[in-house]
C-alpha cells in the first residue's frame, strides 16, 4: 500500500509517539494539574514538557500560552470565537478550510462582518490586497498557512506586518504546516496560531491547540467550554489565567503525551530537514504528473511557495473514478473531492468537482512518488 | 533539615508549578514539589518548597518569568 493522504492525517509515525503513549498509560495514567500526588504530578509534567516541545518548535517565548485542545478545528473555533464581537470585522482568503469558513459564516450570521480577499487562479495571495480590504472595525486578519488543496503556502510573514502596521490581530491556521514548514509566531507577528497534533507533527488524533502571544488578553477571550480546571476551584467562574482559562475538563493526556514525544522527535530531525525531504519529493511527483497527457496539476511548481500536497485532475475522467481506480487496482490511498474547502476549489476553478489530491509525507520515498505517477499515467492512458 | 528552614511558593495552577520549577533548577535554587500545606489556602493541590534563606531569589527569578502568583509564605 501507498499511503498518499497525509494531509488529512499522518499514516507512519515514529516508534516513539507510540511509546510514550503505552508508557503514559500504563505507568502514568493519572489526573494532570488535579491532585497533588505522584502520578498526578507525573502527569502533569509530561503534559507541560509537550506545551515545551511546542513552544520550541513554533518559537513561541512562553509555554504557558500554549493551549491543548481535540484538533485544528477546535482551536480555530477558539480563537474566532473566543475573540469576535458583532461589529468588528475580519479578512480571510479565498483559500481557507471550512473550519475557517463556517464558524465565519456563523459569525457573520451574529453580526461579524467578513472580507473574503480572492487568492490567484495558482493559489497565490498577494499581501497588498489584505491591506486593501482592512477597515478602521477591522479587528483580525485569518489565513491559511498553507492550502490544503493545491499546497500553496500563504504569505504569513507579509500579513503579519499589516496587522502590527493596522493594530489588528492575525490568527494562522497552521494545520497543513506545523511540522512540515517552519513556523516562528514571534518573528512572523503571528497572534494566534492555530495547529492540529495528527497531520504533519506526526502525533495521534484528538490531539491540537492554539498559541496565544502576548497581544492577546486572555481575560478577554471567551472560553468554548467552562468548567473544572484543578485551580482556583474556590470561584464558580473561569479562571482568567492560561492555560487553565481554555482548558476546561480533563485533558487528552495519552495523546498529549504521544503528540509532544512526536514534535520532540521533529526538533531532533529538524523541520528544515523535514521540509527539504518533502520539497524534493513533491518536485519529482508535480514533474511527472505534468508530463502525463490528460492530466493538469494545480497551484505552482516553485518549491519554495508549496508544500507536498498536489491536487490534479485527469481529463475524461471524474475525480471519484481516478480515485477508486488508484486504491482499488494501484494500492494507492489518496483523496478526491472537495477536500471541505469549496472556496480553494472555486479559487483554482475546479469547483464542485474538486480534484484528486496526493499529499506527501515524510516516510514516503521516491519509489512511491514513482509508483502513483505510473498508476496516474495508466489510468489517463485508459486502464483499467 | 527542619521544616523550619522552609518557605512554599504558592501557585495558581500545577503549570505555573512546572514552569517556576524549571527555572529554580536553572538558577540552582533548591526546590520540591509538595502538597500544600492545610493552613494556607490554594487548590491546585501542588505548591513548590524552597528554602527560606533563597526566598528574595525565588521572588525575583518568579517575577522576571512573569508567572503571577498566590504568593510566598513560610512553613
Ligand atoms: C487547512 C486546514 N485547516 C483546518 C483543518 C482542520 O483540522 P482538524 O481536522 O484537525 O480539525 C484541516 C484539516 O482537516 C485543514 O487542512
Amino acid at each position: 500500500m501507498i499511503y498518499l493522504d497525509h494531509a488529512a492525517t499522518a499514516f507512519a509515525r515514529p516508534p516513539e509517539v507510540r511509546d510514550a503513549m503505552v508508557h503514559f498509560l500504563d505507568r502514568v495514567s493519572a489526573n494532570p494539574g488535579r491532585s497533588g500526588h505522584r502520578l498526578s504530578l507525573a502527569a502533569a509534567e509530561v503534559v507541560y514538557e509537550a506545551r515545551e516541545a511546542v513552544a520550541e518548535l513554533f518559537h513561541a517565548p512562553d509555554p504557558l500560552r500554549v493551549v491543548f485542545g481535540l484538533n485544528g478545528t477546535e482551536a480555530i473555533n477558539q480563537a474566532l470565537v473566543g475573540l469576535l464581537r458583532p461589529g468588528d470585522h475580519v479578512v480571510t482568503s479565498s483559500l481557507e478550510h471550512n473550519a475557517v469558513m463556517r464558524p465565519l459564516r456563523a459569525l457573520e450570521a451574529r453580526g461579524v462582518a467578513v472580507t473574503v480577499v480572492r487568492c490567484s487562479p495558482e493559489g497565490l495571495l498577494d499581501p497588498a490586497h489584505i491591506e486593501q480590504a482592512l477597515r478602521p472595525e477591522t479587528r483580525m486578519i485569518v489565513l491559511n498557512h498553507a492550502s490544503n488543496v493545491v499546497g500553496t503556502v500563504l504569505p504569513v510573514a507579509a500579513a503579519g506586518r499589516i496587522a502590527r502596521a493596522h493594530g489588528v490581530l492575525l490568527l494562522v491556521d497552521a494545520a497543513q504546516t506545523a511540522g512540515a514548514w517552519p513556523i516562528d509566531v514571534e518573528g512572523d507577528h503571528i497572534d494566534l496560531l492555530a495547529f492540529t497534533g495528527h497531520k504533519s507533527l506526526l502525533g495521534p488524533t484528538g490531539t491540537g491547540g492554539l498559541v496565544i502571544g502576548a497581544r492577546v488578553d486572555p481575560g478577554a477571550m471567551q472560553p468554548l467550554k467552562h468548567g473544572g480546571t484543578g485551580s482556583a476551584s474556590e470561584h464558580e467562574r473561569q479562571p482568567e489565567f492560561l492555560p487553565d482559562r481554555l482548558e476546561s475538563g480533563t485533558p487528552n493526556a495519552v495523546g498529549i503525551a504521544g503528540l509532544g514525544a512526536a514534535v520532540r522527535w521533529l526538533l531532533d530531525r529538524g523541520i528544515e530537514a523535514v521540509q527539504e525531504q518533502e520539497a524534493a519529493l513533491a518536485v519529482r511527483l508535480i514533474a511527472g504528473l505534468s508530463a502525463i497527457a490528460g492530466v493538469r496539476v494545480y497551484g505552482t511548481e516553485d518549491p519554495a511557495r508549496r508544500t507536498a500536497t498536489v491536487s490534479f485532475t485527469v481529463a475524461g475522467r471524474s475525480v471519484a473514478e481516478v480515485g477508486y481506480a488508484l486504491d482499488e487496482s494501484f494500492d494507492i490511498l489518496s483523496r478526491v473531492g472537495l477536500h471541505c474547502a469549496p472556496a480553494a476549489h472555486r479559487t483554482i476553478g475546479t469547483f464542485p468537482e474538486g480534484t484528486v489530491r496526493f499529499s506527501l509525507g515524510l516516510f514516503n520515498n521516491a519509489d512511491d512518488v514513482d509508483c502513483a505517477v505510473d498508476a496516474v499515467a495508466r489510468i489517463a492512458g485508459g486502464s483499467p | 533539615m527542619s521544616s523550619e528552614a522552609h518557605a512554599v511558593v504558592v501557585v495558581h495552577s500545577t503549570s505555573h508549578a512546572m514552569k517556576i520549577t524549571r527555572r529554580l533548577k536553572e538558577r540552582g535554587l533548591a526546590w520540591k514539589l509538595v502538597p500544600v500545606p492545610r493552613h494556607i489556602s490554594s487548590d491546585c493541590g501542588v505548591c513548590v518548597r524552597i528554602l527560606r534563606a533563597d526566598v528574595e531569589a525565588v521572588r525575583s527569578a518568579v517575577a522576571e518569568l512573569g508567572v503571577e502568583i498566590v504568593g510566598i509564605e513560610e512553613i
